[in-house]
């Protein structure tokens, strides 16, 4: 019963901010969930597992694995939101802190869900949710990277429906009962029709797989993540991907209880494989460092893909993964965006010499720029061995080849750009486009502390965390 | 079942009109019809009255009649638009795929196993044609409202497969989808609105600053 409130506190706490009179004191409301959030999630997660309170809803081992990771991340943004709100305190600020907080409450209904219908409700509110939050900065851009968003994400909300109709036919067909409860389905198994399960997987793989990032269907995060402020964009690449991937997780299951799992992991290689591709090779080619992160978060969801198509060792490292992968986004988009607000502009054209005018953000993005491109001993380098090492001992030498070849290009394509922003003499323009903005601790701490997160992810995994992606992976596979 | 063959007929019909029509009033218009054809379906399906059935019937024929294009035609009337002039995909071509795509849909049903009670329906035909007809007008068209149209339609498709799976599912779950698709396309108008006057057009071609 207690894992309601992880749904219920952020979606009270954004009522009352709808409700709040004054502009100047609203953000506060984000970091007082956050906090309630993550004590919530951690307490829960401490507590030990219990039975899900409901068929359709529960804190279950999958959502233990991974909601606390976006708990964290929700955190370090809010307490970011507060001076990044007040720097912009000329702009009402309701909209974007209640929709920052529905987003919240909603991606925790998201994880938690066991039905496939309530899922997709939860799954498409939260992309509602944060339309408003892309275009906080009003301008054109802005409104066309929404627009972009919409109708690409609208799309694939649409077909993930569809697939969702169609897995619910593959069990009535079977002589089911239409039962859409994960739970349910997976014990049908092979009951499930199997030519219906195929075309759900395909029509929920475009779906979900277009939250989620993978290329080709990754074309409306650049735009997204380069016009959103920085938190929102930490929130999309940490939070947003993640409600996309446990889904894909959830149905997967489904899809390998009924008989066609080698189909499925066939399919997770191969668009994981390209995604890695697609994003290497952008990235040696963009010169906006906003935009590079969106690549390098399509990077990082072919590499979750690739390591769930791997079996249980590679989906350990993909929970594993998660986690590194939110608390690393978080830190890069959160100091890129006080890089950005001092520079005054994002292109390698207009940009310079940051590392002078911005010192400690731009040691924080330099670091940040070491983890995500997996040095030790940051986390992502470990779980990205895992993930290696299971392509291997599963005899895919190739796509360990593939995924090794790309991740160097990308670390090539990813410190080309950090380091022509940083080194060098810093453009004029830079201090004058925002008098205002001050490296305070404010806005220095919430990134540093993802960073350090991510390296003690890397250095000492909690034993607690390790047992929970056990768990999450044995929920996943172990029914036959 | 033949009174609903007849609705999902008119439904497909509809689809080829849409596709066909050049002026966006009409083709709002066929947004509205179809979605109120849509809306009378459930009642035409379930023999004994339910409250909870009624109640979806009525609520989705007055958004997607009436609300959904009332809104399209005030974002129309602002941005005093009145034709998508230059489409990606010309009108008569269009119109060709589309029916190639309909016929496309229904020897594709004829593949899948369907369950018997389903054999003479045209439902899973239908919604084929329909998600197939609102992808070509998201691609072909390159006005907003025309695209929102076309994702009107896509949806009115991914309902009419829903209906297969009416009796199974719980209309907690219909109404909860119903609600996502009507505040989704809520959005897209809003946005449409705030794009008109951001770029004073609503040529969706104007907006390319954002590329590689």
């Amino acid at each position: 019963m207690k894992e309601l409130l992880l749904i219920l506190v952020p979606l009270g706490a954004a009522a009352g901010a709808a409700l709040w009179p004054d502009n100047r004191s609203r953000p506060w409301f984000l970091p007082a969930a956050g906090l309630a959030h993550v004590l919530l999630a951690f307490g829960l997660l401490a507590g030990g597992a219990e039975a899900p309170f409901h068929p359709w809803l529960g804190y279950d081992a999958l959502a233990r694995a991974v909601l606390p990771a976006v708990s964290l991340l929700f955190l370090a943004c809010a307490a970011y939101g507060v001076p990044y709100l007040r720097l912009r305190a000329e702009r009402p600020n309701r909209v974007f802190v209640a929709g920052l907080l529905a987003a919240l409450g909603l991606m925790s209904a998201a994880h938690m869900a066991r039905h496939l219908g309530l899922l997709w409700i939860a799954a498409e509110a939260v992309t509602l949710c944060s339309v408003p939050l892309l275009h906080f900065n009003n301008t054109p851009r802005a409104y066309e990277a929404t627009w972009k968003y919409l109708l690409v994400g609208g799309t694939g909300i649409a077909l993930s429906l569809l697939g969702s109709f169609c897995l619910g036919y593959a069990s009535l067909h079977g002589g089911g009962a239409g039962d859409l409860t994960f739970a349910a389905l997976m014990a049908q198994g092979a009951g499930l029709s199997r030519p219906w399960v195929l075309i759900a997987w395909v029509l929920l793989l475009a779906g979900y797989g277009t939250k989620m990032g993978l290329a080709p269907m990754h074309t409306w995060k650049p735009d997204a993540y380069g016009e959103a402020p920085g938190i929102v964009g930490a929130m999309l690449a940490g939070g947003v991907t993640t409600v996309a991937f446990i889904a894909l997780l959830r149905v997967r299951a489904v899809v390998s209880a009924a008989g066609a799992g080698p189909v499925a992991d066939r399919t997770l290689l191969a668009i994981g494989l390209f995604s890695v591709l697609v994003a290497a090779l952008f990235l040696l080619s963009t010169r906006d460092f906003k935009r590079m992160l969106a690549y390098s978060s399509v990077e990082h969801m072919g590499i979750l893909s690739l390591g769930a198509a791997l079996g249980g060792a590679g989906l350990w490292a993909a929970f594993f993964h998660v986690w590194n992968n939110s608390m690393t986004k978080g830190a890069l988009f959160l100091s890129a965006g006080n890089i950005r607000r001092a520079a005054g502009g994002r292109t390698l054209d207009e940009v310079s010499g940051m590392a002078a005018v911005t010192p400690r953000s731009a040691a924080l993005f330099m670091a940040g720029l070491l983890a995500v491109t997996a040095c030790p001993p940051f986390g992502p380098f470990f779980s990205e061995l895992l993930i290696l090492k299971s392509a291997f001992t599963t005899g895919q030498p190739g796509a360990a080849g593939v995924l090794l070849a790309c991740l160097l290009l990308a670390f090539c394509g990813l410190t080309r750009v950090v380091f022509a922003i940083l080194n060098g003499r810093p453009r004029r323009g830079a201090r004058q486009a925002d008098s205002r903005f001050r490296e305070t601790l404010a806005v220095i701490v919430p990134p540093a502390v993802l960073l350090l997160l991510a390296l003690g992810l890397g250095l000492a995994t909690p034993q607690f965390l390790r047992e929970s992606w056990t768990a999450a992976v044995s929920q996943l596979v172990s029914t036959p | 079942m033949d009174g609903l063959n007849l609705l999902v007929g008119l439904a497909m019909g509809l689809n080829l009109v849409a596709l066909g029509s050049s002026r966006l009033p009409s083709l709002i218009q066929v947004a509205a019809v179809q979605g109120v054809v849509l809306g009378v379906m459930p009642l035409v399906m379930e023999p004994d009255f339910r409250w909870m059935a009624v109640l979806i019937a009525v609520a989705t024929m007055a958004m997607k009649g009436l609300v959904i294009p009332a809104l399209l035609r005030r974002a129309m009337r602002t941005a005093n638009i009145d034709r998508d002039l230059n489409p990606l995909i010309g009108f008569v071509p269009s119109l060709l795929v589309g029916a190639a795509g309909m016929i496309a849909a229904v020897l594709l049903t004829r593949q899948l196993p369907l369950l018997p009670e389903h054999q003479e329906s045209l439902l899973a035909p239908g919604a084929l044609a329909s998600v197939f007809t609102g992808l070509l007008l998201l691609v072909g068209r390159s006005k907003a409202i025309s695209q929102v149209c076309g994702y009107l339609i896509l949806e009115n498709g991914i309902y009419l497969f829903g209906l297969l799976l009416i009796h199974s599912t719980p209309l907690l779950v219909e109404g909860g989808i119903l609600l996502d698709l009507t505040v989704a396309v809520f959005v897209i108008g809003i946005i449409v609105d705030r794009i008109q006057r951001a770029f004073d057009s609503l040529d969706t071609r104007k907006l390319t600053v954002l590329r590689e």
